[in-house]
């Protein structure tokens, strides 16, 4: 049922902004916007694929690493939550290079923001895993697996269903976070918005086909995760029923 | 590599702009605090502006705030509506915030049992002081830390306000990078103000949480 709301509120999104685009003045923005907006896409699909990575390494170094690990671990998640996303690209712009590491911009936004909400997915990681029934683990013990097998067969699938929900919001946090990335010089949709407007003047077209394409994405990414949500919880005893 | 000495320079200036971080932080969670209460008071009354209210927190969640402040910035001197920097990036903060926030008050409302209303009602009391003498007092509390979070999160969006030259902490250290070329101490220090304040907020959000608990 949300579902199709959420799907309703897409096509009505994709729907104005083709029906704007039909009008000349908005027209002239499309191609470079589209642009912009192809940028904001592969940031965000990289950033997310490193932040999964980050979260699960982080998670599991924090519950089973031994001790300058887990201190590691803890110390990342809190550095890179604590201070903010903007801060940390900046930093990693601005203040590497006089380290002499030199980093293309690209590359500074993916690693930022993909470890910036890998911090926040490594608790959301954790606690997925912590609130795995206690049973299974006794189970696993029980049936003498080693601590691998038992992450792997058993906790860690059951621990999936129940981070998918977090990891959508999380996910959205990331799409909305990619617009940072305009402000060390990429070109993605915000940057390409900036331009436009100072260029042309014409603020009003330029922002409304900006703010739609940025909800356009956002409700693309909830309808996925919703789906992913559906199949994952499926055969479950627990988890939203579909 | 570091300069202390320039570190030293510079801190004074920094600690200025850092008290507009904080005034930006607590006038922007103030606006959200209050709106977000306000909107999620619709949504339980007035069902019908109810969907409304949805649709707009739906939109306001999923776009970035970066071009919501643009939006209060740019498009609305178009309707007439002139903001300078400050006010209009601290609306949008609150604004943003807002929506957040009324989901989380959405929560509260319905954590309070069904049969509080329903007592209410027996009690004959009008349904204004129901909301305002036996619902809000209930619903508040459990959902301080949450807000809590928000907060901090609302705190570390305000470097955004750099964008539009709002003189906060980020965009003083801008400056000084600018004119100095020396991005390492004024980035670095205002990474650890955040961090900081960050971590010592956290810290105490967790004594009020339980502070609460224990009552």
């Amino acid at each position: 049922m949300w579902i199709r709301m959420l799907t309703a509120m897409l096509a009505g999104t994709l729907l104005l902004i083709a029906l704007l685009s039909a009008n000349a003045e908005y027209r002239l923005f499309m191609p470079g916007l589209l642009e912009g907006a192809v940028l904001t896409v592969e940031i965000t699909l990289l950033g997310a694929v490193l932040a999964v990575f980050m979260a699960l390494i982080a998670a599991l170094a924090k519950l089973y690493g031994p001790l300058p690990i887990r201190w590691l671990s803890t110390t990342y998640i809190e550095i890179f939550r604590g201070t903010s996303a903007l801060v940390q690209l900046f930093w990693l712009y601005f203040v590497l290079p006089q380290f002499g590491v030199f980093l293309d911009a690209f590359v500074v936004a993916v690693l930022a923001l993909g470890l910036n909400i890998g911090a926040y997915g490594a608790e959301v990681v954790r606690g997925a895993i912590v609130s795995v029934a206690r049973g299974q683990w006794e189970a696993s013990i029980a049936l003498n697996m080693s601590k691998a097998q038992m992450l792997r067969r058993i906790i860690l699938p059951q621990a999936f269903t129940a981070m998918i929900p977090p990891w959508g919001n999380l996910f959205i946090e990331l799409v909305k976070s990619t617009s940072l990335v305009s402000l060390i010089t990429l070109a993605d949709l915000t940057f390409k918005a900036q331009q436009m407007n100072q260029s042309t003047l014409k603020t009003v077209p330029v922002f409304t086909l900006v703010l739609l394409m940025y909800l356009a994405i956002s409700l693309t990414v909830t309808i996925g995760m919703r789906l992913l949500e559906q199949r994952a919880s499926r055969g479950l005893t627990r988890g939203r029923v579909a | 590599m570091w300069d202390w000495t320039f570190t030293f320079e510079i801190l004074p200036v920094l600690a200025r702009a850092a008290i507009m971080t904080v005034e930006a932080t607590a006038l922007g969670f103030v606006i959200a605090a209050t709106l977000g209460l306000v909107l999620a008071s619709i949504r339980l009354a007035f069902p019908v502006a109810g969907v409304v209210v949805t649709v707009l927190v739906e939109l306001i969640r999923s776009t970035p705030l970066l071009i919501q402040i643009f939006f209060l910035y740019f498009v609305l001197p178009k309707a007439g509506i002139v903001l300078d920097a400050f006010t209009a990036g601290v609306a949008a903060i609150g604004i943003h915030y807002a929506a957040y926030c009324s989901e989380v008050y959405r929560a509260g409302f319905e954590n309070v049992p069904r049969g509080q209303w329903e007592a209410s009602i027996a009690l004959n009391l009008s349904p204004w002081n129901t909301f305002k003498d036996i619902i809000l007092p209930q619903a508040l509390p459990p959902v301080v830390p949450a807000l809590g979070n928000y907060l901090i999160a609302l705190f570390k969006e305000t470097p955004l306000l750099s964008a539009i030259a709002v003189l906060e902490l980020m965009q003083t250290a801008k400056n000084i990078g600018s004119e100095t070329f020396r991005y390492t101490e004024p980035v670095t220090l205002v990474g650890v103000f955040f961090l900081v304040m960050s971590l010592v907020s956290a810290g105490i959000i967790r004594m009020l949480e339980s502070w609460l608990q224990r009552r």
